[in-house]
């Protein structure tokens, strides 16, 4: 639309564009992953105890629940336009909405993951005298691991991803040179947008890695299976 | 009028990859049509491989299998399949479907007219207890012991000759079981067919086999005769472990009181009774227990049929 | 691309409510129903059924190999799991130069993540049959495809409207990302309306409202078309 050629040498000139500008999209990045970094640990510190504590209290499943369905039906451009209607232009905004969606799947996860602990084994932990927080700390949290994992991984994938519209609201990011094809070409948004989808596979990869060290040795229950139900109808 | 078919085991071998020995071993026996035949065995004994011979669940590398004659290699496995009725200790109910869905299953595959089916549902669920409205139910909504009726039901829809049944009643509480026993015993008073019934229970295949074939280790055949008679002559000493230590009791407890032939009432009435039906075992358990060495039998309508001595009860296992 | 003019009637005289920036005017969303909301509303209904409707027809065919060869099912996965973490805009964006500006460059990110959210949830639909109820069918004489339509298929249902209700949810959402490469859907007001020197707050109101109103309602049906289809499930609940 702005007189660009759109064809297969396309990605040929794109590719020179990512090996001429390592600096900037090393920085666009760097940007990316602090906005994304900052709505991740927000989302952790509100999502992560409340799922917590509903679920080592088997109460409001509903909400819990209900929490992943909602944030799904909202699209990411609308949640940032309303925090950009609100807290202007800029990084604050940006980072509220990420951490909005955020939210869901770290909740959601840390209910499913405390609520679905073996009941048997908290049944025997009491029975031998542990306090109710003894359980949560000793029993319920490390047998939740994976599944709060698994609500970390899949936010800090969905945050990663979404953080790149996060421009067009003034987040910065990879997204800049997307939105700006005036100034970098359709070339140098193809670039980019390759950028960007090695960066949000990388995180995938890394945080997949990492699940090995996270699970506790007796139940590496996490298959490949588990690992990969991003969109089952449960965690979420 | 129902029909039943003669089974015949020649030979049959079946061996698994990667196992020393075989599964089944030379496996040689033949159940007259009508008979209801027992399988039991210790576990890993191949009895349900067996079983599963004879529908094509799974094949055999030597031997043969022959139902009225014709030998199962000759019909393709699907067509065969149609014409068992195969029922499993967790009934595997459709969970889908309605019961009378499930029960109609073979038939709608049979291709028999709706009202056809209909009609064979409604005599089903007579004959195996259930009522008529559990058949627009689900089977969640039934308990164990009625979903292994549905099953039974489902199995015998089609009006098979033969019944294979494996452990059917394994996974129910004794109370159902003893139940479902003797209701699978009236059935097959009312429609008689060849049956194999695969139990690891030794009680449950004294009390419900016209025949028993017991399987050691290995599918080997170790005896293949009427309950009474493994009671009376066991093969070997696996088979008399295997039936037990108290066998000669069990042998009593194959015999009721009103079938036997029982001493004259003398004048001086014994004190201890005991019903007609009671069975033998029960009546000397009484004897031992009462200290008395003979008691009287009553039949249905409160009239004395006879006495019975301890010395008596013992030599009707000569 | 944004910047390529507005489509829709200048609003620049506006009433009261829209010149003084207020929170919600009503009066702007009556005015422009027809030529801005409404279009958009339709627009947007297109591309997330004709993506559902070719996403669930594919990934009805790759859950039936997966489940037909398992060996095929974890590499499958694995692709679409990594398809599922490109960011959408990119994946249009990539398309541009293969396939244009067209149609095909909208749809085919929004298959692609239709594709990758049914895929799994397909796939554990048709193992939900319990293993003691594909035997009794084995045993019973249904053929392999008789015991998958009768039996495997009925009782996948659940996990499959389960998956659909996800991916229309989900698709809906991402195809507002479409506005970023034409002006089609319900994404375009929004980001039409963040581009202005003082972002409009009604249309990026109005235009959001509408694509989550429309996402909860599809949920809804669906869930009410489970309840219609699984009446056995009804049944236990009793």
């Amino acid at each position: 639309m702005i007189g660009d050629t759109a064809n297969a040498h396309t990605f040929v000139e794109a590719l020179r564009f990512i090996v001429d500008n390592p600096q900037l999209l090393f920085t666009k990045a760097v940007e990316q992953l602090e906005l994304s970094g900052a709505a991740l640990g927000i989302a952790l510190l509100i999502a992560l105890p409340v799922g917590i504590v509903l679920g080592h209290l088997h109460r409001g499943s509903g909400f819990a629940i209900g929490t992943s369905i909602f944030v799904r039906a909202l699209p990411s451009i609308f949640l940032i336009a309303v925090f950009l209607t609100v807290l202007g232009l800029g990084f604050t905004n940006n980072m509220v909405a990420l951490a909005v969606l955020a939210i869901g799947p770290i909740l959601t996860n840390a209910y499913l993951g405390v609520e679905g602990v073996d009941r048997d084994a908290v049944e025997a932990a009491r029975g031998m005298g542990l306090s109710a927080r003894g359980i949560l700390t000793k029993i319920e949290l490390p047998l939740a691991l994976p599944l709060l994992y698994i609500g970390l991984r899949v936010a800090a994938v969905t945050v990663v991803a979404t953080a790149t519209i996060a421009a067009y609201a003034g987040g910065g990011g990879l997204g800049d040179i997307i939105a700006n094809q005036a100034t970098y070409r359709l070339s140098g948004v193809v670039g980019a947008s390759l950028c960007v989808m090695a960066l949000s596979a990388g995180v995938w990869v890394v945080l997949i890695a990492l699940e090995r060290t996270v699970t506790p040795r007796g139940i590496r229950a996490v298959r490949v299976q588990a690992a990969l139900g991003t969109q089952n109808e449960e965690g979420m | 009028m129902t029909t039943a078919a003669e089974i015949v085991f020649d030979g049959v071998t079946k061996r698994y990859e990667g196992r020393d020995g075989a599964a089944i071993a030379d496996l040689s026996l033949t159940i007259p049509a009508g008979t209801f035949c027992v399988l039991v065995g210790p576990s890993g004994g191949g009895k349900t491989t067996a079983l599963k011979l004879v529908n094509k669940l799974i094949p055999f590398d030597e031997g043969d299998i022959r139902i009225d004659g014709r030998s199962i290699k000759e019909l393709p496995a699907v067509e065969l399949r149609r014409g068992i009725g195969y029922v499993i200790q967790q009934a595997g109910l459709f969970p889908h479907m309605t019961i009378g869905e499930n029960i109609a299953t073979v038939p709608r595959l049979l291709g028999w007219s709706k009202q056809r089916i209909g009609e064979r549902t409604v005599e089903l669920l007579d004959l195996v207890g259930l009522e008529q409205s559990d058949a627009k139910r689900y089977p969640t909504q039934l308990s164990g012991g009625q979903r292994q009726r549905v099953g039974l039901a489902r199995a015998l829809a089609a009006d098979p000759p033969i019944l294979l049944m494996d452990e059917p009643f394994g996974a129910l509480d004794p109370i159902t079981r003893a139940r479902l026993q003797e209701e699978v015993r009236r059935l097959q008073r009312e429609v008689v067919k060849t049956v194999i019934f695969v139990t690891h229970d030794i009680d449950e295949a004294i009390t419900m086999g016209d025949r028993i074939a017991i399987l050691r280790e290995g599918g080997v055949l170790a005896q293949y005769d009427t309950p009474d008679a493994i009671l009376a002559h066991p093969a070997d000493e696996f088979v008399a472990q295997f039936i037990g230590e108290d066998r000669a009791l069990r042998r009593l407890a194959l015999r009721r009181l009103k079938d036997i032939e029982l001493d004259p009432v003398p004048a001086e009435r014994p004190t201890v009774e005991a019903a007609g039906s009671t069975t033998v075992r029960n009546a000397v358990s009484l004897l031992i227990e009462s200290g008395a060495d003979r008691l009287v039998v009553v039949g249905d309508k409160g009239v004395d049929l006879g006495v019975l001595t301890l010395a008596h009860a013992a030599g009707l296992l000569r | 691309m944004i910047a390529a003019g507005p489509v829709i009637p200048n609003f620049g005289q506006g009433s009261s409510c829209v010149t003084g920036d207020n929170l919600f005017c009503w009066d702007w969303v009556r005015q422009h129903w027809s030529d801005t909301l409404q279009p958009a509303l339709v627009e947007h209904i297109e591309l997330t059924a004709i993506a559902v409707v070719i996403g669930s027809t594919l990934a009805f065919g790759l859950a039936l190999l997966a489940h037909r060869r398992r060996r095929t099912e974890q590499p499958i996965s694995i692709v679409a799991a990594l398809v599922y973490t490109i960011p959408s805009v990119a994946l249009f964006q990539i398309l541009v130069p293969i396939t244009g500006y067209s149609n095909a460059t909208l749809e085919i990110p929004l298959v692609a993540y239709t594709l990758v959210i049914l895929f799994p949830n397909f796939v554990a639909g048709f193992n939900a049959a319990p293993p003691e109820v594909l035997e009794a069918a084995r045993g019973m004489g249904l053929t392999r495809n008789q015991t998958f339509t009768r039996v495997e298929l009925p009782l996948a249902l659940p996990a499959m409207i389960g998956g659909l209700r996800i991916a229309v949810v989900s698709t809906i959402a991402i195809a507002t990302i479409a506005a970023t490469i034409s002006e089609k859907g319900l994404g375009y007001p929004i980001f039409y309306a963040i581009g202005l020197p003082t972002p409009f707050k009604t249309e990026i109101y109005s235009a959001g409202a509408l694509a989550v109103g429309l996402a909860l309602l599809c949920d809804g049906a669906l869930v009410a078309v489970r309840r219609f289809v699984t009446p056995w499930s009804r049944a236990a609940a009793r």
